[in-house]
């Protein structure tokens, strides 16, 4: 550890938000809107077709309050993403920021955490906002809903420590599109807009096996309630990402900076 | 000349930092200590087992052609490149076992500037003194201090992008030392910048020097390594060639004085001949034949000269000067500097 680790990510920390004023804030705001629109225009409009739906403890709740904690995590997943994955690919490849910082008494997993820290403060800010809004839509049936927040960085931290580590290893534009497209599909059909039981079992398990899926049904279960246990497993699930990301990363970054 | 005036304003003012008491040092007493220190980058030995060792205070050079491998020797001393084999020790530390606490100690001003351009100058030194675990309280003055050595104070809240070249180059020095650091690496700071800026870098160093900062510095210039570099080796192909002052080197791997001449292309080679033949050098003289002109390795520059002169000989042009460490580079590695 002592020659990867130095105590120091707040330091990384530091540095983003001191570049944070010459950040493209219009960037930024629009990427908490987006879930927002899906569930103003799913929610409410495709909601009065659809009428209620069965919530995850069987009874019925309203579409909008159904969806309403899937695009929760979402905003959580993507306000990650965006900062894990393009803006580091853009210090990764161009900005030599991580020449600097190797040369220092930083190690690479102090710039990994730092990296990744700040990531998921973006992904906790969309989804701290989004559930403020579905507060104030009433969508929020569980005392728990509030839990809905720590549970947001949670999933912020896993997609936020292995989007940095999938980065990582992209060397092109085009490589780093894929990413946006192998996105889209998950957010598209991990019962995102209607529960997984729709899906043949084949299908459900392949869906079983993304990380939104797990997000959405950590969220499902904390907005709607009661939680049962079964959310340990959702949360072992981002614990495993959050490790292997962290560890990847840490290692790509000796790799590339450190040759 | 150039020497005179550095020395002149070397004395105004200047950073008091990089003062700080050392007590970290190798069994041997020095603070770099390299034994058939090996770097292969798949079949490419880019460092081919080198030995050499810095002591307190000097100012150290590693002098070669592009590609000898002094930038990834550098990088090895740094703590930001595994050796492949050999020893390396570096403030009684070994690098591949601690990194960070080594590099809490050394200032690295790396080949290509990697400042960071998205915070201004002030920002760059503190967030860079951030990166030590450095407090706020001593990096806020810090920062001031270092602009001014940087001779920056009118850019303080600019952006770094919007710099020319040698400003950013002092900054990157600047920025080297917010951690008063034991020792400084400068690979090849001067590189690409114009005569005025790599004055005005020379003066920066040289401050250092007088301070008492452990210097090594990387350069292809001739100029630089004699002016800044108490002592200096010589690498070609992975390999140091020689090792030693300016002054020693130039004594033992050159003449006193050479005789530059020229016949014009395509005769320098024939007229070389023919001056060897015609037994007109002295004892221990030699000739070189370059694709410009020839060299003629001498003790005595004036008496050779004119016995090339008397023997019919007609040069274009001809230069009798002392020897340099060009002589002695050309020499050694048998190529010129020249890109
Ligand atoms: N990261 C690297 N990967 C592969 N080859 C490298 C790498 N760094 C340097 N080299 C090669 O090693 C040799 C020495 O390079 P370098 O140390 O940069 O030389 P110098 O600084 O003396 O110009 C060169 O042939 C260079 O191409
Ligand atoms: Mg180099």
């Amino acid at each position: 550890m002592r020659g990867v680790y130095a105590g120091r990510p707040h330091a990384v920390l530091h540095r983003s938000f001191v570049a944070l004023k010459t950040s493209n804030w219009f960037i930024i705001v629009t990427g908490f809107f987006e879930p927002l629109f899906y569930l103003l225009s799913f929610g409410l409009g495709l909601g009065g077709l659809i009428g209620a739906v069965t919530g995850p403890d069987g009874r019925p709740v309203s579409y909008a309050a159904f969806i309403a904690p899937a695009l929760l995590a979402t905003s959580a997943m993507n306000g990650a993403i965006y900062d894990a994955t393009w803006n580091i690919f853009f210090k990764m490849r161009f900005a030599k920021l991580y020449d600097a910082m190797v040369a220092t008494s930083l190690g690479t997993l102090d710039i990994a955490l730092g990296e990744i820290a700040f990531a998921l403060l973006r992904g906790l800010a969309y989804a701290t906002a989004f559930t403020a809004v579905m507060y104030a839509m009433g969508l929020v049936h569980s005392a728990w809903g509030l839990l809905c927040i720590p549970a947001a960085l949670v999933v912020a931290f896993g997609f936020a420590a292995c989007g940095m580590a999938v980065t990582s290893y992209m060397k092109t534009f085009q490589q780093m599109d894929w990413i946006t497209f192998i996105l889209l599909p998950m957010f598209l059909f991990s019962a995102t807009f209607y529960p997984i039981t729709v899906y043949p079992e084949a299908i459900q398990i392949l869906v079983r096996a993304l990380p939104l899926w797990h997000g959405i049904a950590l969220m499902r279960g904390l907005a709607l309630g009661p939680p049962g246990p079964e959310l340990l497993w959702d949360l072992l699930y981002f614990g495993v990402m959050i490790v292997i990301g962290l560890f990847v990363t840490a290692r790509r970054l000796e790799r590339l900076f450190m040759r | 000349m150039k020497r005179d005036s550095t020395h002149r304003n070397a004395t105004g003012g200047g950073i008091s930092a990089a003062l700080k008491s050392v007590a970290l040092e190798n069994a041997d007493g020095s603070l770099i200590s390299a034994r058939g220190l090996v770097k292969t980058f798949g079949q490419l030995r880019a460092v081919d087992g080198i030995d050499f060792s810095v002591g307190k205070g000097e100012a150290f050079g590693l002098l070669g052609p592009n590609g000898a491998g002094k930038s990834t020797a550098m990088r090895m001393v740094a703590s930001v490149s595994k050796r492949t084999g050999g020893e390396l020790s570096i403030l009684g530390m070994d690098p591949s076992l601690r990194g960070p606490d080594i590099r809490a100690h050394l200032g690295v001003v790396p080949q290509e500037d990697n400042l960071d351009l998205e915070i201004s100058v002030r920002e760059n030194l503190v967030v860079y003194g951030r990166y030590f675990g450095l407090p706020f309280s001593y990096l806020r003055p810090k920062a001031e201090e270092l602009i001014d050595f940087a001779q920056l104070r009118e850019k303080a809240r600019e952006k770094v992008d919007n710099l020319s070249g040698g400003m950013k180059r002092r900054l990157t020095i600047a920025r080297a030392l917010v951690n008063e650091p034991d020792i400084l690496l400068l690979d090849e700071p001067t590189t690409g910048l114009d005569p005025q800026a790599r004055h005005v870098l020379w003066d920066r160093l040289f401050r250092l020097k007088e301070a008492g900062v452990t210097l090594v510095i990387t350069t292809h210039y001739m100029d630089e390594a004699e002016q800044l570099c108490d002592r200096l080796v010589v690498m070609d192909r992975g390999h140091i060639m020689a090792e030693g002052t300016p002054a020693s080197l130039i004594r033992e791997h050159s003449s006193r004085e050479v005789v530059e001449l020229r016949f014009g292309s395509g005769r320098n080679e024939g007229t070389a001949a023919a001056i060897s033949a015609a037994g007109l050098l002295g004892e221990g003289d030699r000739v070189e034949v370059l694709p410009d002109r020839l060299l003629v390795y001498t003790q005595e520059g004036e008496a050779t000269l004119a016995r090339v002169v008397a023997s019919g000989q007609r040069p274009i042009t001809s230069l009798v000067r002392r020897s340099s460490l060009e002589d002695v580079f050309l020499r050694l590695t048998g190529r010129s500097l020249v890109e």
